[in-house]
């Protein structure tokens, strides 16, 4: 069927030739997406990908206030060996929620569905993503999912970890894991729809001249992240649907006293979950190789290792999930191969961070806030990288397992790599989103806040862990008491960096300094739009003849927007790769 | 953009250069959705494979429960479905509307005939007292047929599959009636029929999960 169809429809298309024009820059935006339609109602049905992306953003952020709330209440009770001030099971319940709130209502889809959403279309010079309703409808698909969560706090809550492992899920008494499964079920559509959108729109909706190798590093990340999205979430869903199944009918197929069998849930569980690890923090390279060549002021290092390297997670993602269950009773050859393979993950990620440093190497560094998170991500990150590729060796993680150092490593990779890339690129296109500037000498300090709390929160974690402090433990032996101090001393002032941070993006709001277009004087294609940008984020359809990191080519270059002229448009042609050669030699010579 | 009004056709949307880029992205966006039906039921087939490995006595012993004359009816009732949902693109590209139109009415047909037997069988197994998990107890003369201790987790598993299966079924026919009354008010016609051709390919893919579940449920040897 598919076949007979594309010559029905291609009638208007016939390659023409581009009419192009340079257009100066336009530097006062006119009709901005913040006052083309105003009012509540504009905002909650809006299908623009900009206001989406910043009603996700102001979702993940209320979310991420509120788990870390609770992480800053479960560190309080870890105080003293014996009972602070919460019981044994509601802490239980804290720390479940604090982790399920965590993984699936803030770090998947913080970067790619609030700052990507936003990004995305700006960095491709398309007027939004493919499928603006659906767009629309993975937020409310997640208010949804939200909202079946906090039910299940209404109906006793749950205590399995955010893991919900059987049997201790199919066991539970509480209505509560019925609910939250639901929950789960429902946020992964969300997800689902984002990947589907991402990836549609990256494939049909280029700017003419934006061929393959002239796409930013972002995009490439998040179309790496994409794809796991589409291929892992499915199974997360048939899981979560088979788990709920269970505790609503018993079916068996996980329940050990049914006859079923808990490892082959785990199996389902990570056959998602790990891929996820990666949805969590492929976005958050593609924001630290965008902000560390605008302020290095040079090419990247490396573009095509640096682009396929996040291809390369993405495959080998997939196959390393048996490294949660090295102690699950897998046979030994399985638990070598999966050793094997996880050490493999480490390749292409090292690669990355290679470029990255090299990427510096001789550059005109500045200093700005933005850049000073790169420094701490690819600082911290490493940590969380390497004590992975130990916890990767067999015989250590016999040792290791469920202990906290597990917990320490994942916080780093997943608060130092993630939530810090995600701080890189708030600070890096707040002045594009909002138009406005925030203080940066108190930016600064709120990162060294951020940097100090975090370090003095998970170090002692990675050493108390090595010593044998299990996870999820209420109590422990007095031996520990100096690190649960200091780590709980640590979380205080992490805190302290997060509402500095939230003081002055609110006075930045209000009484920020006018940013202009481009204040980082960047080379990206969403610079060149006014900030905040146009309802059509460009006010003429821009035609793109360098790559996205051509530092060494005249600013003005950049500055004067090359773009379609309008009145003709029947001459635009879609953005596929040979039109847009065509357009790039033409104008070239122009 | 003062002028994408004047130049669009208006079933082209704003942020699409022209109606191609749009047909283009729409068939992409469903080959990516189908994929990702392929991993969800994946899940499932994977279970079945699990414990078929683990019990294939069981397997084959409980799949003679299943009835193939109706099992292979409703495979060819899928089948001619999807024939005609194919019909009823090819109408839509060459501007026949009536041929649309009753094209999609024999696929909403055919599709409830499925339901209605897929009803029955479910029927009779219920009044057996073969039901899925808690509600699990069979009448004497079946218990004594089939007497594997598992015998549970097959019919949990068939339960799943089928009635996953049939929830997407529901999904098809009501995406089929939308399709049908947009078509009776004349939207489709050769220059625009992009929800019938990605409803059609939702069809082929529920229709071959039905391919695969029939022979690995019904005709286990």
């Amino acid at each position: 069927m598919a076949s007979a169809s594309p010559t029905a429809n291609n009638a208007a298309t016939t390659p023409t030739k581009l009419r192009v024009k340079r257009f100066p820059p336009a530097q006062t935006p006119t009709n901005t997406y913040l006052t083309d339609e105003k009012g509540v109602w504009a905002w909650l049905t809006t299908v623009d990908h900009k206001k989406i992306g910043l009603m996700y953003l102001g979702a993940v952020a209320f979310f991420f206030a509120l788990a870390g709330f609770l992480a800053i209440a479960l560190r309080t009770e870890l105080w003293t060996p014996a009972k602070t001030f919460i019981e044994a099971d509601t802490y239980n319940q804290l720390f479940t929620l604090h982790g399920a709130m965590m993984v699936f209502f803030v770090l998947v889809p913080s970067i790619p569905a609030a700052l990507g959403n936003f990004i995305l279309p700006m960095q491709l010079g398309a007027k939004d993503v493919a499928f603006p309703r659906l767009n629309l409808a993975s937020f409310y698909i997640y208010v949804f999912g939200a909202i079946f969560t906090f039910l299940s706090l209404a109906n006793n809550g749950f205590d399995t970890g955010w893991t919900f492992y059987t049997p201790y899920s199919s066991d539970s008494n509480s209505a509560g894991i019925i609910w939250v499964t639901l929950g789960v079920f429902i946020l992964g559509f969300s997800s689902i729809l984002t990947g589907t959108n991402f990836i549609t729109t990256i494939h049909k909706l280029r700017a003419p001249g934006i061929s393959w190798d002239r796409l930013p590093l972002n995009v490439w990340a998040l179309y790496a992240t994409s794809i796991i999205q589409v291929l892992a979430t499915p199974v997360l869903a048939i899981t979560i649907l088979l788990l709920a199944m269970e505790n609503i009918l018993d079916i068996g197929i996980f329940d050990p006293a049914l006859g079923g069998d808990p490892v082959l849930y785990q199996h389902f569980f990570w056959f998602y979950s790990h891929p996820a690890v990666y949805i969590m923090i492929v976005p958050g390279f593609g924001i630290i190789s965008e902000v560390i060549t605008t302020f290095s002021k040079k090419t990247i290092f490396g573009y095509w290792a640096i682009a396929l390297s996040s291809l390369a997670i993405a495959f080998i993602g997939f196959l390393v999930w048996g490294h949660h269950m090295f102690t699950s009773g897998q046979s030994a050859v399985a638990t070598t191969i999966f050793s094997f393979l996880t050490f493999l993950v480490g390749i292409p990620t090292g690669i990355k961070i290679f470029n990255w440093v090299a990427t510096l190497y001789r550059g005109s560094i500045s200093m700005k806030t933005p850049m000073l998170y790169v420094f701490i991500f690819i600082f911290l990150f490493s940590i969380g990288g390497f004590t992975g590729i130990m916890l990767g060796a067999l015989s250590v993680d016999i040792h290791l397992h469920d202990t906290y150092y597990v917990v320490a490593h994942f916080h780093y990779v997943m608060m130092g790599g993630t939530l810090i890339a995600l701080l890189a690129g708030l600070h890096y296109w707040w002045p594009k989103m909002t138009g406005k500037m925030y203080n940066e000498p108190l930016a600064k300090i709120a990162a060294g806040f951020i940097f100090v709390g975090f370090n003095v929160t998970f170090l002692p974690q990675f050493i108390m862990g090595a010593q044998g402090m299990p996870r999820r433990y209420y109590n422990y032996i007095d031996q520990f008491t100096p690190f649960h101090q200091t780590s709980t001393i640590g979380s205080y002032i992490l805190a302290v960096g997060f509402l500095i941070i939230l003081y002055y993006l609110a006075h930045s709001l209000f009484k920020g300094k006018q940013a202009g277009p481009n204040p980082w004087n960047s080379c990206g294609l969403e610079w060149q739009s006014t900030s905040p940008p146009d309802f059509h984020n460009f006010s003429h359809t821009p035609v793109v003849i360098h790559g996205p990191y051509d530092y060494h080519q005249p600013m003005e270059e950049f500055q004067l927007g090359l773009a379609i002229e309008h009145g003709h448009g029947e001459e635009h042609a879609a953005a596929d790769a040979t039109t847009s050669e065509a357009v790039t030699s033409e104008t070239t010579e122009a | 953009m003062a002028n994408h009004s004047a130049t669009h056709p208006k079933h082209v949307h704003h942020h699409f250069v022209n109606s191609n880029q749009q047909f283009e992205s729409a068939k992409l966006g469903m080959w990516v959705f189908l994929v990702n039906e392929i991993l969800f039921f994946g899940g499932l087939f994977c279970a079945y494979i699990v414990f078929r490995a683990w019990y294939p006595e069981l397997f084959t012993q409980a799949a003679l429960e299943l009835n193939t004359f109706w099992g292979a009816v409703n495979t060819v009732v899928l089948i001619g479905s999807s024939l005609t949902v194919a019909m009823a693109i090819r109408s839509a590209q060459n501007n026949q509307k009536r041929g649309l139109e009753i094209n999609l009415l024999i696929t909403i047909f055919l599709a409830c005939v499925f339901l209605v037997i897929k009803y029955f069988e479910y029927e009779h197994k219920l009044h057996l007292g073969i039901a899925p998990g808690s509600f699990w107890n069979p009448t004497p003369e079946i218990a004594a047929v089939l007497d594997h201790p598992k015998a549970n987790i097959f019919f949990g598993i068939y339960y799943m599959m089928t009635a996953v299966h049939g929830l997407h079924v529901i999904i098809g026919i009501a995406l089929m009636v939308w399709l049908y009354l947009r078509a009776r008010k004349g939207h489709f016609n050769s220059e625009y029929y992009t929800p019938v051709e990605i409803t059609g390919l939702y069809w082929h893919l529920v229709d071959l999960i039905w391919i695969f579940l029939f022979p690995l449920l019904y005709l286990i040897e």
